[in-house]
């Protein structure tokens, strides 16, 4: 039973191929999100699949360095920088336009938004 | 000519300085002030250069002349630099002939600067009218003083232009407007032989400068009349049609001359170039610019002469235009038109002069330049004589006019005495220049054009004793006519000093001054045979003229028009020279040559055009569609560009 689950035990295909899958969603939401706060939480997707190459990286080539793990924490704490700065930015929108949509945020040419 | 110049001489270029500088100050800053001062200091500008010519002169004349007069440069400048051997110079040429130019050009034209003080008092556009005036007295003198073809083409073209300007004056006018359009498309197309003409000249020019090497200039006349380079011209061998080089860039050259000089076929432009003001007319289209074709083949003579068959289009040419326009002289009513075609006359006499003349017998030279120079003078006067009648009248009709002897006395007499000097009597200056030229006619074995110009002669004595007579005597015919006073004295100080002239410049020893080669015994002393055939034909022309014309009324003259039928109508349309140039040009230029072109670019260059433009609008407003503004929309592009980048790169990983 522990050997069979030892032979279940996920190698570096395995998580590679999760880190890609989970930047791809990320930048499939980047993309086709209309709402900001999605787009947000869909780079968090694509940070987060980056932060764990570093981990997964880190456990198969270098296996005594920590380096990785600590991208990782700076990714995070990164992140979690960025999504405050995004809502407040967002925060400031909606107080504007009353709206979160970005496909209605393509005029940059005039404040007042004529047109 | 390393020896010391006078004043003149070393600072030759004030010839051309003081009208140029005074045309610019007067045009830009005084015009739009003051007109009346305009008129004054352009006047007083030409006096200078006028008296600068004849301080010139004087230097030129006291150099000596005995083994012949010398060319000489005192400045230039280089101005182009195509090669080394086709470099353009802007400078002064002092020869007999520049000298004599400069001498008329400056001394007509400030006589008519001030008659022109008296004559277009209270015009609108006085300063404008002087600004052109001095415009054309520099363009005229750079003319003349030319060292090179290439200078005296862009002073042709100047003067070109101030004509059309003055020609046009009376703007307001249409057929003012017309005819400056006339004068000046008919002299640019004939330029358009002159620059082929000088390109030719040009061409072989420079390759035998740079044979010749040193500092040789192709453009030179100094280089081009040289007779080491003239013989190689005349080797270079048959150009186009089998027409030798040297002869094909000569009648190009003329053709050029011959527009500005109006010569049969290309007349037409000067008859109507009299709807300018009459001190213009005196001017420009009698005295000086016409003289132009004159001069460049009196300036290329050697060129001419080594020719020989240029020279003899010239001379036929010349010959048939004196008689053809002497013929139309004697049917035309008005006053300004008369003396127009007898302009062209009488340079188609200072032309078959020039074409007489050869190595051998250069004395036509002489002759032509002889009655270049009196004929200033006194086709002057009469044009101002004329303007001075006009102004009385308001009318150019001889018709109209009449019993102007006792009403206008200073008019009357001056006119007379230019009358008496173009029919060629004695004393007046027109007898010694057109002995002169019957001389050169005769002893140069052209017999049939010394008979012509005898004709002419007679001709030119009965049309102008018929103006004469139709004007100033008989009845006034019209209420203008009756009330006719006399101009003037501004008007009437330049008709005493010319009238002066047109009857002491037959005395100047011309022979002297301006020769080809060496002295000649010909120039000297009067053949009495040919004096008195000649004087013969003027006086049988002003007998029959007052005959005709004592009374000045049109019954009796007309009984020959009459007689003369459909041949009279023929010469009083001008043998319908004008109409044959319409047709040609509208029916057979513009609907034949002109409508296919103007098909061609509206359809095809056009619409190649706007072909381009169309397809670039299309193509701009369908790629546009991918500008949609959304960050989105770009980053899917990019995110599908990096796979794609990624996906082939993987394929194609070796």
């Amino acid at each position: 039973m522990i050997e069979q689950l030892a032979t279940l035990a996920p190698g570096p295909f395995h998580w590679l191929s999760l880190t890609v899958l989970l930047f791809a969603i990320g930048i499939y939401g980047i993309l086709t999100r209309r709402n900001a706060v999605g787009i947000l939480m869909a780079v968090e997707l694509a940070l987060n699949s980056g932060a764990m190459n570093f981990v997964v990286f880190n456990k198969y080539v270098a296996p005594s360095a920590v380096d990785g793990q600590i991208m990782a924490i700076f990714v995070i704490a990164i992140a979690a920088a960025e999504v405050v700065v995004g809502m407040a930015i967002f925060v400031t929108l909606f107080g504007h336009r009353r709206t979160v949509d970005v496909t209605r945020m393509d005029q940059i040419t005039d404040a007042a938004g004529t047109n | 000519m390393e020896h010391e110049l006078g004043f003149a001489l070393r600072n030759a270029w004030l010839i051309l300085a003081i009208p140029f500088f005074s045309f610019l100050v007067v045009g830009l800053f005084i015009r739009p002030r003051a007109p009346k001062l305009a008129g004054i200091v352009a006047t007083l500008a030409v006096f200078a250069s006028a008296g600068f010519a004849y301080a010139l002169a004087v230097e030129y004349l006291s150099l000596g002349g005995h083994d012949g007069w010398k060319t000489i440069v005192p400045w230039s400048f280089e101005w182009l630099r195509f090669q080394e051997h086709l470099a353009v110079h802007i400078g002064v040429i002092v020869d007999p002939i520049s000298v004599l130019l400069m001498v008329v050009v400056t001394t007509v034209s400030s006589l008519v600067h001030l008659y022109s003080l008296g004559y277009m008092h209270g015009e609108a556009g006085f300063g404008r009218y002087f600004t052109w005036l001095n415009l054309f007295t520099f363009s005229m003198l750079a003319l003349v003083t030319a060292p090179n073809i290439l200078q005296m083409y862009v002073a042709w073209e100047l003067v070109g232009a101030s004509s059309f300007c003055l020609i046009g004056y009376y703007f307001e006018k249409p057929s003012a407007v017309e005819a400056s359009k006339k004068a000046f498309i008919v002299t640019r197309f004939a330029d358009l032989g002159f620059l082929l003409g000088v390109l030719i000249l040009g061409y072989f020019g420079y390759q035998i400068a740079s044979e010749a090497g040193g500092s040789a200039q192709a453009f030179d006349f100094l280089f081009l009349t040289n007779p080491e380079v003239m013989g190689k011209f005349s080797a270079l061998g048959a150009g186009l049609f089998g027409i030798p080089l040297l002869t094909l860039a000569l009648l190009l050259v003329y053709m050029g001359g011959a527009g500005k000089s109006a010569m049969f076929p290309l007349h037409i432009w000067l008859p109507d170039a009299m709807e300018g003001p009459t001190p213009v007319s005196a001017l420009i289209h009698a005295a000086t610019m016409v003289v132009a074709g004159v001069y460049l083949v009196a300036r290329l003579f050697p060129l001419f002469a080594t020719s020989g068959d240029a020279l003899l289009v010239v001379a036929y040419i010349g010959a048939f235009t004196s008689v053809f326009a002497a013929v139309i002289a004697c049917t035309q009513d008005d006053i300004k038109r008369v003396l127009a075609y007898s302009t062209l006359s009488q340079l188609g006499y200072m032309m078959f002069a020039l074409g007489v003349a050869s190595f051998e017998h250069p004395l036509g030279y002489t002759a032509s330049m002889f009655h270049l120079f009196t004929h200033a003078f006194f086709k002057a006067l009469l044009f101002l004589g004329a303007g001075s009648v006009i102004h009385a009248v308001h009318s150019n009709e001889i018709w109209k006019m009449g019993g102007l002897k006792a009403k206008m006395p200073v008019t009357h007499a001056t006119f007379a005495i230019a009358t008496l000097a173009i029919a060629g009597i004695w004393p007046f200056a027109g007898f010694f220049s057109k002995d002169e030229i019957l001389a050169a006619a005769l002893g140069s074995g052209h017999t049939g054009i010394f008979t012509l110009g005898l004709m002419v002669a007679g001709l030119t004595a009965f049309y102008m004793s018929r103006i004469y007579f139709v004007t100033f005597w008989g009845k006034a015919k019209t209420e203008h006519a009756s009330h006719a006073h006399e101009s003037p004295w501004i008007m009437l100080i330049p008709l005493v000093i010319l009238a002066v002239l047109s009857i002491g410049a037959g005395f100047v020893p011309f022979g002297e001054f301006v020769r080809f080669g060496a002295a000649h015994g010909e120039a000297h002393g009067i053949n009495p045979m040919i004096a008195a055939a000649g004087t013969l034909a003027g006086v049988l022309g002003i007998g029959f003229a007052w005959l005709l014309y004592r009374d000045g009324l049109a019954e009796r003259s007309g009984v020959i028009a009459r007689a003369l039928g459909g041949g009279y109508r023929l010469i009083r349309n001008k043998f319908y020279f004008d109409e044959l140039y319409l047709f040609v040009t509208h029916k057979i230029i513009f609907r034949l040559v002109a409508a296919p072109i103007a098909w061609f670019d509206r359809h095809v260059v056009d619409g190649g055009v706007n072909l381009s433009g169309w397809s670039a609008r299309v193509f701009g407003s369908a790629v546009s569609y991918l500008q949609t503004g959304q960050v989105q929309t770009y980053g899917s592009w990019f995110v599908g560009g990096a796979v794609l980048l990624l996906f082939s790169l993987w394929m194609l990983r070796a």
